[in-house]
């Protein structure tokens, strides 16, 4: 039988030391056996290296910021749709997520399909509303305030101790030993990511992962655990293993059960030395991490198309323990022509 | 006391504790305790096992096996 081809188009190819999903998730999806893509990169900056990888990225567009607002977007992908006839949109960045889900019935009146969380599920698991989160679901989660202002800072030694945690509402998370530490931090921060900043207390212990796929009826598509064994000066994991822990994974069905999960996530949790976990962050898309469940048996990204287009999903109920990522850097030769025409045309 | 049963130990002495990412060497006396911890020896058989085969005096290999059972306690490698 003829497989099926499907033109997706994949954002977040910022293959940086600090990565965006893009480039593993085209690299689970082009591995499929049961169908062919065809791969429309989606780019806010010229030099996102997965612009240039041109033997997993077919054609390169430009697309507004997602503070350009959601029309602006819908502009852009309404035209790019009439050049490429788009199926799919996998959006790979927390920042574009909200546009995305919000226009999930203008995509499909263009015949685009996502496959994402519901509006409240991404807002209920916001860093600001994890200590509400956490008691609704029943798990563990570490004390979390959010400030609007610097005025807030001198509060915070009523309910925390220190060091305690400055986190930007989409990324960034800086360790305070005091007050003024967490001045600098809230500068910095509101600069970059706007209001609020959250403070959140200190759980000491060990850093360890989940990637998860959630059908939206509450079962758990794919979920395997992993431990960052290499952070980045950025917090970013540069090299992580699968490793076995039934407990994470418990949790992790649990929460997909409970909260009928759309999509990929990603669940952060913290180990501590009394073998108890805290959820630090829910993170709504696939990690950057992806490719390690890809080749520890899972292919999440091909499951999510498979889940969208209704095909048969496999039952990824194992996974290879021991598996293991290290992130390299390699220079990708371009030239001024592709940059050109990209900076020009705003395609590649 | 036991080695975890999903704890792998390398014929080169590599070990990895599936449950925590973990991996440590160990030298051949080591790799020989736990392999006897993994076919469920108590410590008074590798104890006389270790004295049998080694020069050592039975104070000496006490203490050193107390210390190693508690780093392998202390990195979660037995069975609690």
């Amino acid at each position: 039988m003829e497989k099926p081809k499907f033109n997706i188009a994949v954002t977040g190819l910022n293959n940086t030391d600090n990565p965006g999903p893009g480039i593993p998730v085209i690299r689970g999806l082009k591995e499929s056996k049961d169908f062919d893509v065809r791969i429309i990169g989606l780019a806010y900056e010229n030099l996102e290296p997965g612009i240039y990888m041109r033997d997993l990225v077919d054609k390169t567009y430009q697309i507004p910021y997602p503070s350009s607002g959601k029309e602006a977007v819908l502009e852009r992908i309404e035209y790019i749709n009439s050049k490429e006839n788009l199926d799919f949109i996998i959006p790979n960045l927390d920042a574009e997520l909200y546009t995305f889900i919000q226009s999930k019935e203008k995509l499909e009146k263009m015949d685009i399909r996502t496959f994402l969380p519901t509006m409240q599920q991404f807002e209920e698991r916001h860093k600001a509303n994890l200590n509400e989160y956490g008691e609704k679901y029943g798990i563990k989660v570490p004390l979390s305030k959010s400030i609007t202002s610097r005025r807030d800072i001198d509060e915070l030694k009523e309910d925390f101790e220190y060091p305690l945690l400055v986190k930007g509402k989409f990324y960034d998370a800086y360790l305070a030993y005091t007050p003024e530490q967490v001045n600098t931090h809230f500068n910095k921060i509101s600069a970059k990511w706007g209001l609020p900043v959250i403070i959140q207390e200190f759980i000491r212990g060990t850093e360890v992962n989940v990637i998860a796929l959630g059908d939206g009826h509450g079962n758990t598509v794919c979920a395997v655990p992993m431990r960052k064994q290499y952070i980045t000066d950025k917090g970013k994991a540069w090299g992580g293993i699968t490793i076995k822990d039934e407990k994470m994974l418990e949790l992790t069905r649990n929460l997909i059960r409970q909260t009928k999960w759309r999509g990929g996530m990603e669940l952060e949790l913290i180990k501590t030395n009394q073998n108890e976990y805290f959820l630090i962050e829910i993170n709504p898309r696939i990690p950057a991490w992806v490719y390690l469940a890809v080749a520890a048996g899972q292919n999440l990204p091909e499951a999510l198309i498979k889940l969208a287009f209704g095909m048969d999903v496999p039952n990824y109920s194992e996974y290879e323990v021991g598996k293991m990522f290290i992130r390299y850097s390699f220079d990708l030769i371009g030239d001024i022509a592709q940059f050109g025409s990209l900076s020009v045309t705003g395609e590649m | 006391m036991k080695l975890k049963r999903n704890v792998a130990v390398s014929e080169n002495g590599f070990l990895f504790n599936p449950e925590t990412g973990d991996s440590f060497i160990v030298n051949p006396i080591a790799k020989e305790i736990l392999n006897y911890l993994k076919e469920g020896y108590d410590i008074e058989k590798i104890n006389q096992l270790i004295l049998d085969r080694y020069e050592v005096d039975l104070v000496t290999l006490e203490k050193n096996m107390e210390d190693f059972l508690k780093m392998l306690q202390h990195n979660e490698l037995l069975d609690r």
